[in-house]
């Protein structure tokens, strides 16, 4: 009996030693990249690494401007694209849980989210890039709107699932049209759970490649005309760190160290806007 | 009746197939508070959802008959007119979490785009909450989230917030039954109070709170109106076989 129960014992210390172990291990991979990176990254970064375009081959320094002007500007042109309709998407889908429309409309969100992200750029190619005859900034920030927009509407729908049917109601007692009881009182409620599924949605696409390659295809020079081809910090990554030289790879070093931490500045600031912002509901 | 202000004919509501309000036929007088009363599932609460058309927002959910406020029928007029003239107070407290008590009360005013003066805001605000009995407990705490109150004030502050529309009528449905005994006795101490400015309907299922605070009763029955007369001539003399097992509480 007494040997059994030791036995019992340490079988249960040990799973709860594992699990510990497991929860640890997680971590490391995360810390391996940012310490790799940062120590080859860290000592190309410099002022005029953020302010200067790359220099021709052979020549010293040189830096990632245009790559860093043309991801945010794709970004931000594919989040004005993908935020309002996402949020109105899923506004519909917590509104109207059981609608056939919803059934299918959740669906296809689900499907989107799996497609990858290289057959989204082949086909926002055919459909933009080639009948206007050119790459453009804009055909790329498409390709991003459109793997933004499940991760929008996902997030909107469960936060805004979550807020009891008791404030509808109170709202239209109060005479309040459909509109304003979403817009004044559903909406604000959930702001801070739809305001992180926009931010992480921003951190998810900025380092995607594979839709840009054959949409914003890159700019070796400086351009803010989103009808033209524009550089972004993915693709000068992939095209710098598979060339065969050494001062390439330094920026793609650098311009790797950039998108990371703007990566993690984005989830850091997911994570302060959820409890900062909360409604306590 | 003299000074009816709101009266059902005919009055049916459905969900999907299953008839949930049969027939109804009342006439609640100004000024008064009616208790509407009756187990379970026998309509109560859909038939004051209907008063003011919230009944309707339920998917699959229908209605035929006359429901009139005033001799006007309700169900030709706009519903957020018929929402302006009729409040309401739910059964479990839902001030809006985003707003603050002074927000609150004026929520009506505010999300309806209704443009007031500061001063205009400032005494709706202190007279609702005064009507409502909540004025003294929150008056150095108004920018503060409605939803950092008790239970008991949460609901005098949805009840405010109703009453600063200057509602003819206020719908209560089972205001008290989410509350303690003490919240629930300074509830039904304000409803008596409430009642010189406002008709009050009240659903419950509790008898004692019918008894108390009503001037009027209503016994619903699996959607009929079995019985409805003066409280203390129904308490003391039901009429209606059904009505006279539910107050002896032997119901089979």
């Amino acid at each position: 009996m007494k040997s059994s129960l030791k036995i019992r014992s340490a079988k249960s210390k040990a799973f709860e030693i594992l699990i510990i172990v497991f929860a640890f291990l997680i971590t490391v991979p995360l810390l391996a990249i940012i310490y790799f990176v940062l120590k080859t990254g860290i000592s190309k970064i410099s002022w005029n690494f953020l302010t200067n375009i790359p220099k021709p081959v052979g020549e010293i320094g040189g830096g990632i401007a245009n790559a860093l002007l043309g991801s945010i500007l794709i970004v931000a042109v594919a989040a004005v694209i993908a935020v309002p309709f996402g949020i109105l998407c899923g506004i519909y889908l917590s509104e109207n849980k059981n609608s056939r429309i919803a059934r299918w409309s959740r669906l296809a969100v689900d499907v989107l989210q799996g497609t990858p992200s290289i057959v989204i750029g082949i086909v926002i190619y055919f459909w933009i890039v080639k009948p206007s005859g050119t790459f453009s900034a804009i055909s790329g920030s498409v390709a991003l709107a459109i793997m933004m927009l499940p991760i929008v509407i996902r997030s909107t729908e469960e936060t805004l699932k979550l807020i009891p049917a008791t404030l509808h109601e109170a709202g239209f007692a109060l005479g309040l049209p459909y509109h304003k009881v979403i817009l004044r009182i559903i909406v604000p409620c959930g702001i801070s759970g739809i305001l992180s599924g926009v931010i992480l949605s921003v951190a998810r696409i900025a380092g995607e490649t594979a839709p840009l390659l054959f949409t914003a295809f890159g700019n070796p020079y400086i351009s803010a005309n989103v009808l033209r081809p524009m550089q972004s910090l993915p693709l000068l990554i992939f095209n710098y760190a598979t060339s065969p030289y050494d001062e390439w790879h330094d920026l793609a070093w650098g311009a790797s160290l950039i998108l990371l931490i703007w990566v993690l500045l984005l989830n850091i600031g997911t994570k302060l806007i959820t409890s900062k912002w909360k409604i306590q509901l | 009746m003299e000074n009816t202000i709101i009266s059902s004919r005919n009055f049916n509501a459905y969900f999907g197939n299953v008839h949930a309000v049969k027939n109804v036929n009342i006439d609640i007088p100004k000024n008064n508070v009616v208790a509407v009363m009756g187990p379970s599932g026998c309509g109560k609460t859909t038939f004051l959802r209907c008063i003011n058309r919230l009944h309707e927002l339920t998917p699959g959910a229908t209605s035929n008959g006359k429901m009139l406020l005033n001799n006007e029928d309700v169900y030709e007029l706009s519903p957020i007119l018929v929402r302006f003239k009729i409040g309401m107070v739910f059964q479990r407290p839902n001030p809006f979490p985003n707003l603050s008590i002074y927000d609150n009360v004026i929520a009506g005013y505010k999300l309806n785009g209704i443009k007031l003066q500061k001063k205009e805001r400032d005494q709706i605000v202190e007279s609702s909450l005064t009507k409502a009995a909540l004025w003294n407990e929150v008056k150095d705490t108004l920018h503060k989230k409605g939803t950092f109150l008790s239970g008991g004030q949460q609901q005098r502050l949805c009840i405010a917030r109703a009453i600063a529309m200057e509602p003819e009528v206020l719908l209560l449905d089972e205001p008290t039954s989410a509350l303690d005994p003490i919240s629930t006795a300074s509830i039904e101490a304000l409803l008596y109070e409430l009642k010189k400015n406002y008709t009050l309907v009240l659903v419950t299922h509790n008898m004692q709170q019918a008894a108390r605070v009503s001037d009027r009763t209503a016994f619903f029955y699996l959607g009929e109106l079995a019985e409805y007369n003066v409280t203390k001539e129904m308490f003391t003399n039901p009429k209606d076989k059904r009505t006279q097992n539910y107050i002896t509480g032997r119901f089979s």
